[in-house]
């Protein structure tokens, strides 16, 4: 058994050989592994991490999701597991559109239960033969999901205390200023043909005589 | 009558918060009943949801500091210390050793902090006060030297990517080694009000009973998983920040009860003190930042003389610095357990995600195993047990 980033490539030679089909990439960066699988083995793929003893993944960190809009399958789902034997780390990573289901791992790993839970309730990702799949940590009634690179960050509603109905209420957002998303990206490195303020003058409308 | 008194008492459900002083913040169970015995509990967090991690795709590297202060605002230095840790990596720098040392001697503090915080009012839940009442004395100090460092006595922005904010200021290191000889005794008398008491011990002992295998399944971390009995700590396994010079010890508990958490948890305090002490012996003498002008503003003097440092000041408060594209995970050892930071950067100025694993999520999650077929009056010990803070839990 070899340790630091020895070991971790020994772990990612051994893991096509292990996962079969269910495998699709390994990459090593930074001294961190990141594997790519099959959306549908993923109950075979952490079931083999976990029983196999040179590999020993038995603890689930965590599971959470990465949204990227303009992909054909937008999520990105990731599963940090930790080997305590081998004192290593691995990231498994599965892609998923909006319509599809991600087989759940919390009958094998009770602890991803409320992860899963947490990743519906952001992302809207749904999880296929999860015990209990609620929302978790947004409001009772709660609509959207919020995590998604499209959902305002200001959200949409907004609650507060109505001296005369005697009761939360909630009610659109209100903004009392527009919200202010900054360009911050460099625009003084290398000038671009069409300076900012330009794309202004082209549609200038014929100003009424008279005004 | 007599048939009246033999009739079935159906199971009924108890909301146990979101208004419980002894829920350790806004945790509202729904506990079903047989009796007073407990046959399921659904735990509804998120009433502390502030959406952290979305805030902080919104903000650039250096402004999602202080969001992490927030998180578990008892241990606020720890994650700021993963944060930066995962930045750093990275933008692939490596801090100056002086700046580690800041790091593990505040970490280490912190994790005392957080343990006062802890075993007080978990004593203090189960019907002790004076533990309380003698220890956050201790905790105000240490406040204190929160509040020599930064100005802040608890949400610090001390540990920033690229080192500390500031170096310590003068005579801050004699007074801590005052503090630290000091604090030895306070730890003891407390634990002579609490380790051996009659009251206490039938409060905790054999109560939330977790087994080896148990804690491993539920994802336990950090003390909770080590009072099971499994020899398991970021800092000794996977060390960061030079916690490979230090000497210390791992305490481990035998039985996995509310007791052997507390017992874990005061033998922690000890080894803390005793890297603290190391640290502020062997601490070296250097920088406490990188000298890297593109990551972290130039000291304010040299602004003042400088056109180049006056930009630099200018576009990295700003625009901010940014971050080669890429992901990394980084794991460390806070007080409760293991603390990640997931962060993706797309190469921009801002984080593209950044996922936070809180370790009170998973201990939270294992209540319903953990509670069921004890009485009602066990739900305080063992919530105060596996050490709950909301602002980690809801994010």
């Amino acid at each position: 058994m070899t340790t630091g980033i020895e070991g971790l490539r020994e772990i990612s030679a051994r893991l096509p050989q292990v996962l079969g089909g269910d495998f699709i990439s390994a990459d090593i960066q930074r001294g961190e592994l990141t594997v790519f699988v099959k959306r549908e083995s993923i109950l075979k793929v952490v079931t083999t991490l976990r029983d196999d003893p040179q590999l020993a993944f038995t603890q689930v960190i965590d599971v959470t999701a990465v949204d990227y809009p303009q992909r054909p399958e937008r999520f990105e789902i990731v599963y940090l597991l930790l080997s305590m034997s081998l004192n290593q780390r691995v990231r498994v990573k599965l892609t998923v559109g909006e319509e599809t289901a991600v087989p759940s791992i919390a009958s094998l790993f009770p602890c991803a239960d409320w992860c899963e839970r947490e990743v519906w309730d952001m992302y809207g990702v749904f999880f296929s033969d999860h015990p209990d799949l609620r929302r978790i940590l947004t409001d009772y009634g709660f609509e959207g999901h919020p995590l998604r690179k499209d959902f305002p960050l200001t959200g949409y509603v907004e609650v507060r205390y109505d001296v005369e109905q005697k009761r939360v209420i909630y009610e659109p957002v209100k903004l009392a200023q527009d919200f202010r998303s900054f360009d911050f990206l460099s625009p003084w490195e290398g000038i671009q043909k069409l300076l900012p303020g330009d794309e202004k003058a082209a549609p200038a409308p014929a100003k009424p005589a008279g005004t | 009558m007599s048939q009246a008194a033999e009739a079935e008492i159906e199971n009924y459900t108890l909301n146990f918060g979101p208004q419980h002083p002894a829920a350790h913040g806004v945790l509202r169970l729904v506990l079903e009943m047989d009796g007073e015995v407990i046959d399921r509990v659904d735990a509804h967090i998120g009433l502390l949801h502030r959406g952290t991690e979305k805030l902080i795709e919104y903000k650039t590297y250096l402004q999602a500091v202080p969001y992490f202060d927030r998180l578990d605002y008892v241990s606020p230095m720890n994650q700021e210390q993963a944060y930066s840790l995962a930045v750093e990596k990275l933008l692939g720098i490596e801090v100056p050793r002086r700046a580690k040392y800041i790091r593990m001697l505040f970490g280490e503090l912190t994790r005392i902090l957080n343990h006062i915080m802890n075993i007080a009012s978990y004593a203090m839940d189960v019907g002790a006060m004076t533990p309380f009442l003698w220890t956050f004395e201790e905790r105000e100090k240490i406040m204190g030297f929160y509040d020599d460092v930064c100005g802040a006595r608890m949400h610090a922005n001390y540990v920033r990517p690229g080192g500390v904010s500031q170096d310590l200021p003068a005579g801050l290191i004699e007074r801590m080694h005052e503090w630290a000889n000091g604090y030895t005794k306070v730890l003891d008398d407390m634990e002579g009000l609490l380790t051996e008491n009659r009251i206490f011990k039938q409060r905790v002992v054999d109560i939330g009973v977790v087994s080896k295998e148990q804690a491993l399944a539920w994802g336990f971390t950090g003390p909770n998983l080590r009072a099971s009995g499994v020899p398991w700590d970021l800092r000794k396994s996977q060390p960061y920040d030079g916690y490979e010079e230090m000497d210390f010890d791992i305490p481990i508990g035998k039985n996995g009860d509310c007791y052997d958490r507390y017992l874990v948890r005061v033998e922690e305090m000890r080894q803390s003190l005793k890297i603290i002490k190391q640290c502020l012996e062997k601490m070296p003498s250097g920088p406490v930042r990188v000298n890297d002008r593109k990551v972290l503003a130039p000291p304010r003097s040299e602004m003042k003389t400088s056109m180049e440092a006056l930009i630099h000041h200018f576009k990295l408060y700003t625009e901010g610095y940014k971050v080669p594209a890429g992901e990394t995970y980084v794991g460390t050892e806070a007080p409760k357990g293991e603390f990640g930071v997931f962060l993706v950067s797309d190469g921009t100025n801002k984080p593209y995600r950044c996922r936070i694993r809180a370790p009170g999520f998973m201990h939270l999650e294992a209540m319903d195993a953990m509670l069921r077929g004890h009485m009602l009056a066990d739900v305080p010990a063992v919530l105060g047990s596996i050490d709950i803070v909301f602002g980690e839990v809801d994010r």
